[in-house]
């Protein structure tokens, strides 16, 4: 391999490597994103049970006198 | 982008200048990219302060993101270039390249300054105008080369035509066509995942 060749090459890859190295940080990104909505989908049902638990029967009043 | 590559390698021709020529099918492309990139924020940011369009902040901050990477892309190719062509890395006395250097740190700045600033609306409107003030010196580098007198720094296309034979224009315009798809693709995704990461944000926020 010539020095020009090798120049052309390392041209070449540095595009390549920026490139993937910025597809890499956005697809773990995302990863994390996906792991954020996972959360707050858990979080989300959670509250939905809570509201939807029937209400505690209230006490039975009883007469006095 | 393998269609490029391929005909880059299998379809233009190596002139007079050598193999070295190569870098400028994909050196050239990346550096009009990086100005329509920022460019384009610059559009989002007018829009933003002129019909406060909401996302257009975003949008823009994401463009000029795009335009500096492409920036930096265009600064290290062309250093190759130049060293395998000139034999130096970097040259003071060339005004395109300490035209685009200015324009490449004045981008760099711009993410200084966002950050540096809370987020809301202030912040919005500064990045905004910093956008708009930096595309000026998009022309400027951009004409620097045509009108002053490069002696290093080749000039391909002129106002008498591109320089070059028909299969390396063909070339060089699927090239560019590819470079410009990259950085479309890239900006819709980097753009998804913040508008994604704000939307959770205020999610979290509700759901607390």
């Amino acid at each position: 391999m010539t020095t020009e060749e090798k120049y052309v090459a390392a041209a070449y890859l540095v595009v390549f490597l920026v490139i993937l190295i910025y597809v890499v940080i956005m697809a773990a990104k995302l990863t994390r994103l996906g792991r954020d909505v996972s959360e707050l989908t858990e979080l989300a049902r959670e509250k939905k049970r809570v509201g939807e638990q029937p209400a505690k029967a209230a006490p039975k009043q009883v007469k006095v006198g | 982008m393998t269609a490029s590559i391929a005909l880059i390698f299998f379809y233009a021709p190596v002139d007079a200048d050598g193999l070295n020529q190569k870098i400028f099918y994909f050196h050239v492309p990346i550096a009009l990219t990086s100005y329509a990139c920022f460019g384009w924020g610059a559009v989002k940011a007018f829009q933003h302060l002129w019909k406060r369009r909401p996302g257009a902040d975003l949008e823009s901050y994401v463009a000029i993101h795009q335009g500096v990477i492409f920036g930096a892309l265009t600064l290290v190719t062309g250093s190759i270039w130049a060293r395998v062509r000139w034999g130096h890395w970097w040259t003071w006395g060339d005004e395109q390249l300490v035209l685009f250097l200015v324009l490449f740190l004045f981008y760099c700045a711009y993410f200084m300054l966002r950050y540096s600033v809370d987020p809301g609306p202030q912040r919005a409107n500064l990045c905004a105008v910093y956008a708009l003030f930096g595309v000026v010196l998009i022309p400027i580098s951009f004409l620097a080369i045509r009108l002053a007198n490069s002696y290093i720094h080749p000039t391909v296309f002129t106002s008498d035509g591109p320089q070059m034979a028909t299969s390396q224009l063909a070339t060089f315009c699927v090239a560019w066509a590819a470079i410009l798809s990259l950085a479309y693709f890239l900006y819709r995704f980097e753009l998804a995942g913040k508008r994604l990461d704000a939307d959770l944000k205020e999610l979290r926020e509700l759901l607390a």
